[in-house]
């Protein structure tokens, strides 16, 4: 994926279309590979990788291409999947279809998004990231609480019982016959969310080099010059605000409806730091990067999880550390030691190379 | 009529525990510009270290105000030490690098204590050993135990001493120098590297004393109490008026009441809609209302809004 979007972006159409013809194959056989050589589990893991792909592009909007903190993301999240969870399970009666369900939870999202950001975007962006983290509390404190007196979100106990995703009488909840392949759940799943996320890699990438795009990279560098030349900065922040939001929302719905149950407790604030560790981590600004930190960021915690247990016992004789913590305690390591040794992460965006070369070309004249 | 005072005076120890808070947040604003995130982890810090002492000691037969004395100094030390690390490892490096990367080291730091602390004292709720007598006084039909005087006295004399030294001594002379222009201050011949650091340890002194006396007044410590408590503090410090430092005093004050009050009646004023579990949400309505009318807070002067 990351080759084929290099290559797109430098327009070197002929190896482009031969890596993006493989590309396209491995990706579509990648859920029965890894079905048949590590087991179902991993393509589950798969799944929930593309959900978080999803959000780290979301958030790479917000955070790398307009440079604004935003340490609530998961909460936009929570709204698109409780927004799903409410309108398509037993819990309020209501059975929306999916098409409609999906589409108000990320404009739901969006207009939290709106209403959070409009009150803090005009002032400098530290505001904006202690009311997002506040935000990305309140939520859940809403969602613990507005069980009683009239049960609405059912508290702690979560939502469960969501209905699948459904187009028309084809269920993605269940597993199918295809062309003579077996299509488990698990993989359909796959299939949708890597629909989505390319959706969400493709609306990202033709953002970057759009007008809009580029007013946020202004903001994001300079915000009194980028005034100056006339960007409206507030309402392209607002709009870089409003469109991660939305991202969240629509990942959130779809985390929904593949896990069939929401609760409070999966919009915590560590969830919001791990997407913003991806973002970090992979490169602030850049796809390919943040694709890579997402990955990665999904991948090695798994790992951490079958390998840290043993290897402790190995050394030690016993387990000293949780991996969960463990796993917290290196995402905040990781966030300290990138920004102070390779603030632009292990895949530096183009845009900053090219801002530097740009720089050199005015210096000539 | 007795409830309304008792909220009153509830409200005004939790204040003053916010103001205590809010006075490290404000410090570090008013010289760097930059909100310290790893703030409310240096509370629980504070707080943990203190209970670790006490616990060693309380067997040991010294008298009860000696070990409160001795966890006080030893968890101030901690902290101070703790705030100069921070600042040195995740701030000075950064002062000229772009605003979200101080932010993101900040959010990283506190990601890391707060690990350590549970990877240290555990996941669970820690009982905070009382030392003091549990005697509580009636105040014209209100209830005041004796460690919550105690708290708002030692927050008032701490919060006279800060204002003290920054106006008349050579040290807050210096530290307001750095405060209104750095530049101008290196020239001056002050030792800007220093005051940073000094500002950074002094707030730290003053979170692991609000830790102590947050978990005294509850009686419990958690390794997650942190960043709730630095997010209401720094409500309390922009409600107050951000890098004023009388300003974070009154904040956390109102703050305080505000919460306790609004717990209070929330119930009857919502027709039992929502309950007193609600209280962690005054907060942050009172920070988004106070930035949406009046960024610059109530008694800040210099209008926030900054490139």
């Amino acid at each position: 994926m990351r080759n084929v979007l290099k290559h797109l972006s430098s327009k070197d159409r002929r190896g482009a279309w031969i890596a993006f013809v493989v590309l396209a194959i491995v990706l579509l056989a990648l859920p029965f590979f890894t079905d048949a050589l590590f087991g179902r589990g991993w393509v589950r893991i798969m799944d929930f990788a593309l959900l978080y792909i999803m959000l780290a592009l979301g958030l790479n909007i917000v955070v790398g291409y307009a440079g604004l903190l935003d340490l609530g993301y998961i909460a936009f999240f929570a709204v698109g999947a409780y927004c799903y969870a409410l309108l398509g399970s037993p819990q309020l009666g209501l059975h929306l279809p999916f098409w409609v369900v999906l589409p108000l939870g990320a404009l739901l999202a969006c207009i939290f998004g709106v209403l959070l950001g409009a009150p803090t975007l005009r002032l400098r962006g530290d505001y904006l990231a202690i009311v997002t983290l506040g935000f990305g509390e309140i939520i859940r404190i809403f969602l613990n609480n507005l069980n009683a007196p009239i049960n609405i979100t059912n508290g702690p106990q979560g939502i469960s019982m969501i209905d699948p995703i459904r187009f028309g009488e084809f269920s993605l909840g269940n597993t199918h016959e295809l062309f003579g392949l077996t299509f488990p759940s698990v993989h359909l799943h796959y299939y949708l969310f890597l629909l989505f996320t390319l959706l969400v890699i493709f609306i990202s990438l033709r953002l970057e080099d759009s007008r809009i795009g580029r007013a946020w990279m202004a903001i994001r560098e300079d915000e009194v010059a980028a005034e100056a030349m006339g960007i409206n900065t507030r309402n392209i922040k607002l709009l870089a605000f409003a469109m991660g939001a939305t991202f969240g929302g629509l990942a959130g719905g779809l985390f929904a409806g593949f896990q069939g149950f929401v609760s409070p407790e999966s919009f915590s604030l560590t969830e919001s730091i791990t997407v913003l560790c991806m973002v970090v981590l992979g490169g602030m600004g850049n796809i390919n990067g943040v694709l890579l930190g997402g990955i990665l960021l999904v991948v090695l915690p798994e790992a951490l999880r079958h390998g840290s247990g043993p290897a402790q016992q190995l050394l030690f004789g016993k387990t000293l550390i949780d991996p969960e913590s463990l796993r917290m305690l290196l995402f905040g390591l990781a966030l300290i030691t990138v920004m102070l040794w390779r603030p632009s992460g292990l895949w530096p965006s183009n845009q900053r190379r090219r801002e530097l070369v740009a720089e050199n070309d005015t210096a000539q004249l | 009529m007795d409830t309304l005072l008792q909220q009153i005076v509830n409200g005004f120890v939790q204040g003053s525990v916010y103001a205590m808070v809010a006075l490290g947040y404000t410090m570090v604003y008013g010289i760097l510009g930059l909100i310290n995130f790893a703030h409310g982890e240096v509370v629980m810090v504070g707080a943990m270290v203190a209970m670790s002492v006490i616990q060693l000691l309380i067997g040991s037969g010294l008298p009860p105000l000696l070990i409160l004395l001795i966890s006080l100094i030893i968890s101030i030390v901690v902290c101070m030490t703790l705030g100069y690390g921070i600042e040195r490892i995740a701030y000075r490096p950064l002062r000229n690098a772009p605003r979200l990367a101080p932010l993101i080291t900040a959010i990283g730091v506190s990601i890391v204590l707060q690990n350590l602390a549970m990877m240290f004292w555990g996941r669970e709720y820690h009982a905070f050993p009382s030392l003091l007598p549990n005697n509580s006084h009636m105040l014209s039909g209100a209830i005041i135990t004796e460690v919550q005087l105690l708290i708002v006295f030692v927050a008032l004399g701490m919060m006279g001493g800060l204002l003290l030294l920054m106006h008349r001594t050579r040290l807050g002379r210096a530290m307001r120098a750095v405060a209104e222009n750095p530049s101008a201050a290196v020239l001056m011949g002050v030792n800007i590297n220093g005051v940073i650091a000094i500002t950074f340890m002094l707030g730290s002194a003053l979170a692991a004393v609000a830790g102590i006396m947050v978990s005294a007044n509850y009686g419990i410590v958690h390794y997650y109490m942190g960043s709730i408590l630095g997010l209401k503090a720094f409500t309390a410090a922009v409600l107050g008026g951000i890098g004023n430092m009388r300003g974070a005093m009154v904040g956390g004050l109102l703050l305080g009441l505000i919460e306790s009050l609004g717990a209070g009646y929330i119930g009857d004023l919502s027709g039992g809609f929502f309950g007193s579990h609600y209280q962690d949400v005054f907060a942050f309505f009172v920070l988004i209302s106070v930035l949406i009318f009046r960024p610059s807070g109530l008694l800040g002067e210099r209008v926030a809004e900054r490139a």
